[in-house]
């Protein structure tokens, strides 16, 4: 049977925080997927944070991951809330279209 | 109890909502009195951290003060509210006077001196975020422009990508060192001294570094200074040059020196790359702007990448070299921004470069003001840009990193050509359209005050290098 340890859930940890970062550059649709890219990438580190904890038998961990649930809401908020303004002022959320200023 | 240690920081939370309240409540429009408000609080909470306690460490290890944070949190506090004052015509001009503003950025230095004051990456990770999350919302603040909501989207997304990536190696760093108190992972250090550093922890400071990166806008992560600068409203603009580039360049010393201090010959490389790139890319890439707000946005850069030259040797002249290197750059930014915001034709901003020509036959106060600014951006002496060069290359010498001091030198002189065009621009072209009515007082005596610092600084400098001598000193003590 195998031992599930430490070493597998920074592995998952790390793939999704890769796929979270290729979700962001990759993609040219839309910007909700960005959000979720990001949510998606926050979930890693918290992973990472509670299997440390556990390791190091350490609860400050799993505080961290409290405080990273918290803004990640918050954060979550605040970027719906910027992609309606755009969306009214553009009328597209489409990532090509974001254009207006060059870079 | 209340810990007197944070009473600034808790004083600013308690007014951001006590203000908030009032302007609910305040019939009319209340943003000028509410404006007034919140500078009102930060200059008593610059005042309480000026004369208040010197060192000492508050909430179970957290949060820490010393001569640095006291140093950058004065500095922080000076451009905000600086920075606040110099909007005021701006917002009632420009139909974005809304009471939440001037809060939000109050939210945002408050966010501020959380960080400057950080011991722990959980308290670190708070403060980061409280300015980031303030600070989106001011870029996309004009919600019916299409430019500045863009702004607010792209700094949105890469904020947050670059929060994802700082967290990342904030939880490798904690597994790794088995604490997340700066003292403890520096303790942590010191015991693996023997062996090869963990590579967990080199990878968790390499995405902490990414992270913070970010934040400074130092090269490989800068991409959304250009767009971010140009697209939100010109005050914002000038908020974000100032006060949160000084917490973050604050931060990154402490988070480099005060825990990591053992692992410098990692960390070291990545500094001195992103040093001379950002140095490279600020003086190249600015040269073809035509937009003022732009050219600023890869000014900020270039002196991002000088401020780090004296990070990177890791040493005390070189954090020295740092402190008065943004506190020169505060000023700098601050009077070029005063010009900016008063650059206003037939009733409508301009923000062409080309839109200065003839400025000091129309205005020429304004223009001398302007040319001493850009004079000291380009480092001629006796300005105190050169000063602030000075003292960083000084230090990247003593700690034998040559081609980094030689490479800042070249690529300033490269930077000197586009400063040296605007005052060529405002002085030897023809006048086209005139601006508007003259700056409000406020705006003027910032103009004027800022000139007179950086005119006059070589005169005055002993007891501000004294300063940030003493608080490099503190850095390194703790």
């Amino acid at each position: 049977m195998l031992e599930i340890g430490l070493a597998h859930y920074l592995t998952v940890a790390a793939i999704l925080f890769t796929l979270g970062m290729f979700g962001i550059f990759v993609n040219r649709r839309n910007v909700i997927i960005i959000l979720m890219s990001i949510e998606l990438m926050l979930l890693a580190v918290n992973i990472n944070l509670v299997a440390f904890s556990v390791h190091l038998n350490d609860l400050v961990g799993q505080v961290f991951a409290m405080f990273v649930l918290t803004v990640a809401a918050a954060e979550a908020a605040i970027g719906l809330a910027i992609l309606v303004v755009y969306f009214r002022n553009r009328g597209s959320i489409a990532v090509e279209d974001i254009n207006m200023m060059k870079g | 109890m209340l810990d007197t240690l944070a009473f600034p920081e808790v004083f600013l939370a308690i007014a951001g909502m006590a203000i908030l309240i009032y302007g609910v409540f305040r019939s009319g429009n209340p943003t000028r009195p509410v404006s007034w408000l919140v500078v009102l609080a930060l200059v008593v909470a610059l005042l309480a951290v000026w004369f208040g306690p010197e060192q000492g460490q508050a909430f179970g290890g957290m949060f820490v003060l010393d001569g640095f944070a006291v140093f950058l949190k004065i500095l922080v506090l000076l451009g905000s509210s600086l920075a606040i004052i110099l909007s005021l015509d701006y917002v009632d001009r420009e139909n974005m006077a809304r009471f939440e503003f001037p809060v939000l950025l109050l939210f945002a230095t408050l966010g501020m001196l959380v960080m400057l004051s950080a011991n722990d990456l959980i308290s670190l990770y708070v403060g980061f975020e409280l300015q980031s999350l303030a600070l989106y919302v001011v870029a996309a603040f004009r919600r019916d422009n299409i430019r500045s909501t863009e702004a607010g989207l792209k700094y949105f997304v890469l904020g947050a990508l670059s929060s994802g990536i700082l967290l990342y190696g904030a939880s490798m760093i904690y597994g790794f060192a088995g604490t997340t108190n700066f003292d403890g992972i520096a303790t942590a250090l010191i015991g693996n001294r023997v062996e090869q550093p963990s590579i967990g922890l080199i990878v968790g400071i390499v995405f902490l570094s990414a992270g913070l990166a970010f934040k400074v806008s130092a090269v490989p992560f800068h991409m959304w200074t250009p767009d971010v600068y140009e697209g939100a409203p010109t005050p914002v603009t000038a908020f974000f040059a100032v006060a949160p580039k000084i917490a973050a360049i604050g931060l990154f010393v402490r988070v480099l020196v005060d825990p990591f201090l053992g692992l410098v010959d990692q960390w070291q490389q990545i500094i001195i790359f992103i040093s001379i790139a950002s140095m490279v890319l600020g003086g190249f890439a600015a040269i073809n702007q035509a937009n003022i707000k732009r050219l600023m946005a890869y000014s900020s850069i270039s002196n991002i990448g000088y401020a780090l030259v004296g990070l990177a040797p890791g040493t005390e002249a070189g954090v020295r070299g740092v402190l008065l290197y943004m506190t020169i750059y505060l000023f700098m930014t601050l009077g070029t921004f005063a010009v900016i915001l008063c650059m206003r034709q037939k009733g409508r901003m301009v923000e062409g470069i080309d839109d200065l020509a003839g400025l000091s036959k129309t205005h020429p106060m304004m223009a001398a003001a302007m040319a001493i600014f850009m004079f000291s951006m380009a480092g001629i002496p006796p300005l105190a840009g050169f000063f602030g060069k000075l003292y960083v290359f000084l230090a990247a010498i003593e700690a034998g990193l040559y081609t980094l001091a030689v490479i800042g030198v070249v690529t300033s002189v490269v930077a000197a050509f586009y400063y040296l065009r605007i005052i060529k621009i405002m002085y030897f072209d023809e006048a086209t359209d005139s601006f508007d009515r003259p700056l409000g007082w406020e705006a003027s005596s910032i103009l004027g005050g800022s000139a007179l610092v950086i005119l006059l600084f070589f005169l005055f400098q002993a007891p501000l290098i004294d300063g940030a001598g003493a608080a490099a000193a503190s850095l390194f003590a703790g």
